[in-house]
């Protein structure tokens, strides 16, 4: 039986990681295997990760305002490592403008203030279904 | 065995040390998937050079910390390292949080290091029924070091003998009376004993109790009597350093004794006897289950069961012979 493995992660100094946290639980309530790395990664030590236990998607939290550093840099470095399959999508203090400029990279949805965890759930049960 | 291009590639590209290709059949291995059977199959041959080293012991000891540790230790020894970090699945919702690499994120971009999380997936002996396949991937790949963490353990988690040459037992100081409460179980298992946080109050006496178990021990196989490595504050660098270093050279030791004494060899049969275990529960007993499941010949014996009708021995003799030769499988592979 095919399990959905999902990396939640934080890129760079913010440190904010109250909703990264309850957004691991709530996946791992949708019975989701949820990797967490914890906060202060690199964009390089996020995408090794997601390598190395071969996950389906890498959700990233941003609330400080590096999003349009961070989401491109782990776009890059995923292409690079022949990984473009993981789906990146996220979460945070993203400005509408920014989202726009980050799907056309290829970013998937990033949810905003507000969001239910259940929404995530949706989102990524239908992404990869059965 | 078909010769399939694909398959050779594949194991050409574990053999090169591929992360992407062996995550991924380990995932296959996971998720039970038939082709990554057929990948270990083609693997086994190529495995047997890794020394495994497995890390036990309660919640919050320090295992994941320890790892990362001695992960530091044997990279400065330009050994390549692999990890197999096994966290608990949640049984009522099936889901799983593998936070044990938190810890191990300074290696993260070191591409000599391979960290893989596992989930238990409702297995109960502290890890995850993949492991064992995981630890074959990763020997495949070179790993000179394969460490394996198990979930936080109590007294009967003690499937990690099976899979590793040797056994470090974590423990702490100051949880209540440390020996009585993991006495038999995880305390036979042990070729090494750490107590892990030993600055903290009752490390002595922790210390002390070891040794008055290890007295009345009177014969240790191969005359290894397990050391026993006091680890302190992380916060002091240089004693810390050091006390994992001396963790690293008492593993080295352990398994230089394995080999000179033969014992090696125990441990690998027992790892093989346990392998046959499983492959056979796999080829014969899951697919007679399926088999029972799929055509509802199982409710229809637990009715008779309810009802008083049979017994479970009963019917395990009729089953047994209903299916005298490998049944035909529900067929995949």
């Amino acid at each position: 039986m095919k399990k959905l493995r999902i990396l939640i992660a934080k890129v760079g100094l913010d440190g904010h990681d109250r909703g990264a946290k309850s957004v691991a639980v709530g996946l791992r309530d949708a019975g989701m295997e949820v990797i967490y790395t914890g906060i202060r990664q690199t964009a390089e030590s996020v995408v090794s990760v997601a390598v190395q236990e071969d996950v389906d998607a890498i959700g990233i939290s941003s609330l400080a305002g590096a999003h349009m550093t961070m989401f491109p840099k782990v776009m890059r470095l995923l292409e690079e490592k022949g990984a473009r399959d993981i789906m990146v999508f996220g979460g945070g203090i993203i400005p509408r403008d920014d989202i726009v400029e980050l799907k056309k990279i290829g970013v998937g949805k990033l949810f905003l203030p507000g969001t239910k965890i259940s929404d995530v759930v949706a989102y990524l049960n239908e992404a990869f279904p059965n | 065995m078909t010769d399939n291009p694909e398959e050779l590639n594949r194991l050409r590209k574990i053999q090169q040390g591929d992360v992407r290709t062996a995550s991924r059949l380990i995932r296959g291995i996971e998720d039970n998937l038939p082709d990554a059977k057929t990948a270990i199959r083609r693997i086994f041959s190529h495995t047997g050079r890794a020394h495994v080293v497995g890390f036990t012991g309660a919640p919050g000891a320090g295992k994941s910390t320890l790892v990362d540790a001695m992960i530091t230790v044997f990279r400065r020894q330009a050994k390549t390292v692999g990890v197999l970090a096994v966290d608990p699945t949640s049984p009522f919702t099936g889901g799983a949080i593998l936070g044990d690499r938190v810890r191990m994120q300074s290696h993260a971009e070191d591409p000599g290091v391979f960290v893989r999380s596992l989930a238990t997936r409702g297995a109960l002996g502290g890890l995850s029924k993949a492991v064992g396949d995981a630890v074959h991937v990763m020997d495949a790949m070179g790993k000179e070091m394969i460490m394996i963490e198990t979930v936080g353990a109590g007294q009967q988690e003690v499937d990690i003998i099976n899979h590793s040459h040797t056994v470090i037992v974590v423990l702490i100081p100051g949880m209540g009376d440390e020996i009585q409460a993991i006495k038999a179980g995880v305390m036979e298992i042990a070729d090494i004993f750490v107590i892990n946080k030993a600055d903290r109050e009752g490390a002595g006496r922790l210390e002390n109790e070891l040794i008055a178990m290890l007295n009345m021990v009177s014969q240790f196989p191969g005359d290894w009597r397990p050391p026993i490595i006091r680890i302190g504050n992380l916060a002091d660098a240089e004693a810390f350093r050091e006390s994992v270093e001396e963790l690293a050279v008492s593993v080295n030791d352990h398994y230089q004794r394995l080999v000179e004494t033969g014992l090696l060899g125990d441990r690998l049969r027992r790892k093989a006897i346990m392998e046959i275990h499983e492959a056979l529960h796999d080829a014969i007993l899951a697919p007679v289950l399926t088999d029972l499941a799929q055509s509802g010949e199982m409710d229809r014996i637990v009715e008779r069961i309810l009802n008083k009708e049979s017994d479970p021995y009963t019917i395990a003799d009729e089953i047994a012979r209903k299916y005298p030769t490998r049944p035909k499988k529900s067929e995949k592979e």
